[in-house]
């Protein structure tokens, strides 16, 4: 039951492990880092002389002193746009106001005025995701000039743009999901539904502003002149058009209002499942980084990382001696019980068929599902297709597509081809998907999918009958490589959304804690699986 | 024995009172004002009787009222307590003239005591020693250098008709005289309109010590000496017994002349002979001088009480029911040390004012004495001595009776209304004092750092902080996480120190630092509790709401600012008026360049058939007045506006 490590602390690998892992989290920790810069300091310094609190300082304001802020997308947007928009412009995150979980969508409008590139609206619609799967109410801070214009292609027709953001709040509020908005700036043009379409809106007096169009729009379009605060500002919103429902004289004030708005929400956390008291793992999570090899490649056991997650390390490993390349069985994290479902190696028939065995054992008995995604990808060769291995990996993927406990995903090493499906990608709709810095996602290796285009390249070749040397061989190869090298890579898979975030693998515990507990907001449906072909 | 007296008193020396007697199975009665019908001394006595309104003019100074309660509940005998009637001649003639006993002495007594200088001259004779000086009607100045010369350098010029320093001149060497004369003359002049000065010894390290007497009526003991030097502005606030420094010799010298002060007018009951004592040089059996007599049980008779074992108020009963002293002189035997601080509601920051408030929490120690005239939920009125308490230590020395007061007062616990008990905190830890440099100008030759030291400490600011933001005990689960940097919170807090915003930034679960602004401290919860600075945080807290209670030395009260309470930009935009809804004027109650507040009523207009009431949305000067009553108007015309005014 109790996991024993067998790790050596003192080993050279484990200090050059260690090593690896720490740089690569100084690099993340740097693009988060810019991500939270903003605008820069020019802009900030002008955001603040009007009066307005940094949009950090909002969130912070927002919530319960002390409260944990599990933070969505915060290097969303990274190395795009000619770094023209960190982190999208756009804070998103789950916390606590008045003791509630809350998803806290934050517009930075020190990035580009607020506006909305695809990537902001990107991760606008996730937070939305996040916040209608978990039921946690939302409380929109809203400071954005709308749409930006030059990428409008890309952020207003199709159905995941902007027009979205609308619905989903419709939706959510037909769901009993409370919509919350705080304007603290612009909300123009499509933004000025943000607020109308919320449950409760609060304006900021004399800074913020609703409008459909703004005084320079009017202007061309009637010739009316009309400032922007008799326009749309706090009091002709709360006094004459009722778009707004609290005026607030200052930020401060706006925040106080909305943790009030919340506190009136009468909402019970629904029970789900059943507890227990939270315990430290015997192991200590701080030797994750010692532990993972630093090389995909190199094997390791994935109960040592499970040692490190889950409560008294504690893991009930079912059918340990069946379909040894993936590892299931129960604990708790946090004392919230969970099934885990973590790679020990390439997917094999037996593999899949007890994955698909342990995701119905975890649905009958409601227990959320955590995958550890560490996978090459299901078995290759004639055998395995003889026995039909893709049969039995689409039992697995049936049964991870169709559960309905909540599915928490972490991307702790490789994450390719079909194995994603079958592990919980993000396809698959998990609740939460994590990656640490050392993961790498793409339809396959580098090297596989260099090799597959080579043979195709030396078919070619030899059938109009020339010779391919192995130096032009590698030069062709090159570019698929870094082309591969470059796409995997998690800054990138996390600057376009694919996932919600990179983690500090030693805190994937607090993550997997707080993912969990967000989404036991929600009362977990009954299951219906579909066909299984046996 | 009295089967049951009358306690003509209130708060804790009531009480104290009431404690003795029910242990000497006397019953008691006990009188209160319409203010304290709820208070401590009548819950405790037998029986109470209300004699008048709050102002002690009233009530508790109305001595035939007093009388009057004691023959209606048949009590044979009134206790005056302190204050109020229990040095006032003519209550003590009413009291037997009543046919009842006055716990205390004779009403001559009391006026023979009554008269300072009358006293001094009283004592002179008897043997006593009085602070040597010359005052008369020769003001030449050579004369009065001659008296000068005769008291011994230094010497202080006063101005007869003097107070506040004014005409005052210490003068230590005889060719100085002449000039410090004129010019103390000059200011006397210019000040009081009245130019003459008497010569007084200067006491360069002046100490007030006081002798504990009780007589029979003809034969005095003295119960030994209590030192009530710490003292501000002639207030005592820590006494002590026996006095620091005290010799055998010394003490015999002191003991004999105030026997012989209380012999010589026939002291009944106890009493008090005040000295002053000259400390520049050690005490030393010539140099302590008479300065008055206190006909009366003092606050601070604890403290004797403390090393002598003796009851004070049992053999004020005894003696005045008609028993023989008794202890004879050689019975008696100091015990150890002892001390007392007096707990006051009283804002130390603001200059000592005294203070209100309901005690929403009160705890003494165990293992002291605390004489209080409170109890939790009490409220200090503003009608009385806002006295909460007097705590007394005893141990068999005196540092280790001030270690126990030092505990003691760390460990009391008052909150809802400010005290002085960081004060008296600082004071008990002034090193000093600790020594046994006592004087009476210690605390206002040190009152800034004791003061500071008094006040909150940025721990306890930070201790408050965590308990404002809930996370003092039992924190909600993860705490503070966040990815990658953590959010930096502010809490608004109003304390002792005013309002405050504090940065609160998790590191880390159980972790966090905190900004004062002029501090930033590392907060970390272990196993036992939070630990603040590198220190575990010793303060013990109490949350009431928005309200945050620290109990540290001193009891600090911080109230978490509700975001939500300001005033909120009122309707009407602010500077007009308008009609809410179609309708006919019917008044108008204001012109222009008229000021008005907010709330004033503007105009009536009528509506529905109702009548609404327009009021100013704000403070302000009517700018115009747009309409006059009969005008029909429609909804959302404008009717009267403000003038703008200047931020």
């Amino acid at each position: 039951m109790k996991l024993t490590s067998r790790i050596l602390t003192g080993s050279e690998s484990f200090r050059s492990n260690r090593a690896a892992h720490l740089s690569l989290l100084d690099q993340v920790a740097a693009a988060a880092g810019a991500a939270r810069a903003g605008g820069g300091a020019t802009a900030l310094a002008r955001h603040v002389a009007r009066g307005k609190l940094p949009p950090r300082a909002r969130v912070a304001g927002l919530l319960d002193p002390g409260s944990p802020f599990l933070e969505i997308g915060a290097t969303a947007a990274h190395g795009m746009y000619d770094g023209a928009a960190p982190g999208a412009g756009l804070i998103c995150g789950i916390g606590r106001v008045e003791g509630r979980e809350v998803m806290v969508v934050c517009n930075d409008a020190t990035v580009k005025g607020g506006t909305y590139y695809p990537m902001t609206v990107k991760k606008h619609l996730r937070a939305q995701e996040i916040a209608a799967e978990c039921h946690l109410p939302c409380v929109y801070l809203v400071d954005s000039g709308g749409a930006n214009l030059p990428q409008q292609d890309e952020v207003f027709p199709d159905r995941d743009h902007f027009g979205r953001i609308f619905y989903n709040q419709a939706r959510m509020s037909a769901a009993g999901i409370a919509q919350i908005a705080v304007v603290m700036g612009s909300c123009t043009a499509g933004g000025a539904y943000v607020p109308a379409m919320s449950d409760v809106t609060i304006i900021v007096k004399e800074q913020g502003t609703i409008f459909l169009a703004g005084p320079p729009l009017v202007k061309a379009a009637t010739g009316e002149v009309v400032s922007a605060e008799d326009l749309g500002g706090g009091d002709v919103h709360t006094r004459l058009s009722g778009v707004a429902d609290y005026l607030a004289e200052d930020d401060g004030h706006a925040l106080a209002l909305a943790r009030r708005a919340v506190s009136h929400l009468n909402r019970v956390k629904p029970a789900g499942v059943e507890w227990q008291s939270p315990e430290e793992p015997a192991c200590d999570p701080e030797e994750i980084l010692g532990l993972v090899p630093a090389d995909l490649r190199t094997p390791y056991d994935i109960r040592e990382v499970i040692a490190r997650l889950v409560d008294g390390s504690r893991f009930d490993e079912f059918k340990a001696r069946f379909g040894e390349t993936l590892v299931t069985g129960f604990a708790h994290v946090r004392g919230c019980p969970v099934g885990i479902i973590a790679n020990n190696g390439v997917l094999f028939s037996e593999s899949a068929v007890k994955g698909a065995h342990f995701v119905e054992l975890c649905s009958q008995r409601n227990i959320p599902l955590v995958f550890l995604q560490n996978i090459t990808g299901f078995m290759v060769g004639r055998k395995y297709e003889t026995e039909g291995i893709a049969r039995h990996g689409a039992k697995l993927v049936t049964a991870v597509a169709t559960t309905n406990v909540p599915k928490v995903t972490m991307l702790v090493g490789g994450s390719f081809g079909a194995g994603n499906y079958g592990m919980s990608g993000r396809a698959y709709q998990p609740r939460f998907l994590w990656t640490w810095p050392n993961s790498r996602i793409s339809v396959m290796g580098g090297e596989q999918a260099a090799g597959v285009l080579a043979t195709v390249r030396r078919d070619g070749i030899e059938r109009a009958g020339g010779s391919w040397s192995a130096e032009e061989e590698a030069a062709f190869k090159a570019p698929t490589l870094a082309q591969f090298e470059h796409q995997s890579h998690p800054l990138y898979a996390a600057a376009r959304l694919w996932d919600d975030g990179i983690i500090d693998p030693r805190r994937s515990r607090d993550v997997l804690a707080l993912s969990l507990s967000a989404a036991l907001n929600a009362p977990i449906e009954p299951t219906r699986f579909g066909v299984f072909r046996m | 024995m009295f089967a049951k007296i009358l306690i003509a008193n209130r708060g804790e020396i009531a009480c104290r009172i009431i404690e003795t007697a029910h242990r000497m199975g006397v019953a008691t009665v006990a009188v209160y004002s319409e203010a304290d019908a709820a208070a401590r001394h009548v819950a405790l006595a037998g029986e109470a009787v209300l004699i008048g309104g709050p102002a002690p003019a009233e009530s508790y100074l109305r001595g035939a009222r007093l009388i009057e309660a004691a023959l209606a509940s048949g009590a044979g005998a009134i206790h005056p307590g302190y204050g109020f009637l229990s040095e006032n001649p003519e209550f003590v003639e009413a009291v037997e003239a009543a046919g009842l006993v006055f716990i205390g002495p004779s009403a001559s007594a009391i006026r023979a005591m009554g008269l300072k200088d009358a006293a001094k001259r009283l004592m002179a004779q008897a043997g006593v020693p009085v602070v040597p000086g010359w005052q008369g009607e020769d003001q030449d100045p050579a004369h009065l250098s001659r008296a000068a010369a005769e008291i011994g350098w230094p010497v202080l010029i006063k101005a007869v008709a003097g107070g506040g320093g004014k005409g005052m001149r210490k003068v230590s060497r005889a060719e100085d005289f002449a000039d410090a004369l004129l010019s103390a003359q000059g200011e006397a002049r210019t000040a009081f309109g009245n130019p003459a000065v008497l010569i007084e010894k200067y006491i360069t390290a002046p100490r007030h010590i006081e002798v504990q007497v009780f007589g029979d009526g003809t034969r005095a003991v003295h119960l030994f000496e209590r030192d009530c030097s710490l003292q501000r502005r002639h207030q005592k606030v820590i006494e002590e017994a026996p006095a620091p420094g005290m010799t055998e010799a010394m003490r015999a010298a002191m003991g004999a002349a105030a026997v012989r002060a209380a012999e010589a007018i026939g002291y009944k009951g106890a009493g008090t002979i005040e000295f002053i004592v000259d400390g520049s040089q050690g005490l030393q059996p010539d140099r302590f001088w008479f300065m008055e007599m206190n006909t009366r049980l003092q606050v601070e008779h604890p403290v004797t009480e403390a090393i002598t074992g003796v009851d004070l108020v049992e053999w004020q009963l005894r003696v005045a029911a008609g028993e023989p002293l008794p202890a004879r002189q050689e019975d008696l035997q100091i015990r150890g040390h002892a001390f007392e601080a007096r707990l006051y509601a009283e804002d130390v920051p603001a200059g000592f004012l005294p203070a209100t408030g309901r005690l929403d929490h009160l705890r003494f120690p165990p293992g002291i004495r605390a004489d209080s005239g409170v109890r939790e939920g009490d409220s200090i009125s503003p009608w009385y001595d806002p006295m909460i308490a007097k705590i007394i230590t005893h141990g068999p020395t005196r540092e280790i009776a001030l270690r126990k007061l030092s505990a003691a007062l760390g460990a009391t616990e008052v909150a809802g209304s400010v005290t002085n008990l960081g004060f008296l905190s600082a004071l008990a830890a002034h090193e000093g004092f600790a020594r046994g440099e006592v004087d009476t100008g210690l605390i206002e030759r040190d009152l800034s750092l004791l003061t500071r030291e008094a006040g909150p400490q940025p721990e306890d600011l930070a201790a408050a902080t965590l308990a404002a933001a809930g996370l003092w005990e039992g924190a909600a689960p993860l705490t503070g996480f966040a990815l990658w940097e953590p959010l930096k919170q502010w809490v608004t807090l109003e304390g002792p120190e005013g309002v405050q915003r504090i940065g609160l930034s998790f590191t880390g679960p159980d972790r966090a630092e905190i900004d004062t602004g002029s501090a930033v401290m590392l907060c970390e919860r272990r196993a036992g509790g939070w630990w603040i600075g590198g220190r575990p945080a010793r303060q013990r807290l109490r949350r009431s709401g928005r309200v945050v209670d620290v109990f540290a030395r001193g009891s600090f009260r911080y109230i978490l600012q509700d975001p939500l309470d300001r005033a909120v930009a009122a309707g009407g935009g602010g500077n007009v008026t308008l009609s809410p809804m179609p309708g006919l004027v019917k008044a108008v109650f204001v012109r222009p360049g008229q000021r008005v507040s907010q709330g004033d009523r503007l105009a009536v207009l009528e509506a529905m058939k109702m009548e609404h009431m327009l009021t100013a949305g704000r403070d302000g000067e009517i700018a115009e007045v747009l309409v006059e009553p009969g005008s029909q108007v429609e909804a959302g015309a404008a009717l009267i506006t403000l003038a703008e005014e200047a931020e």
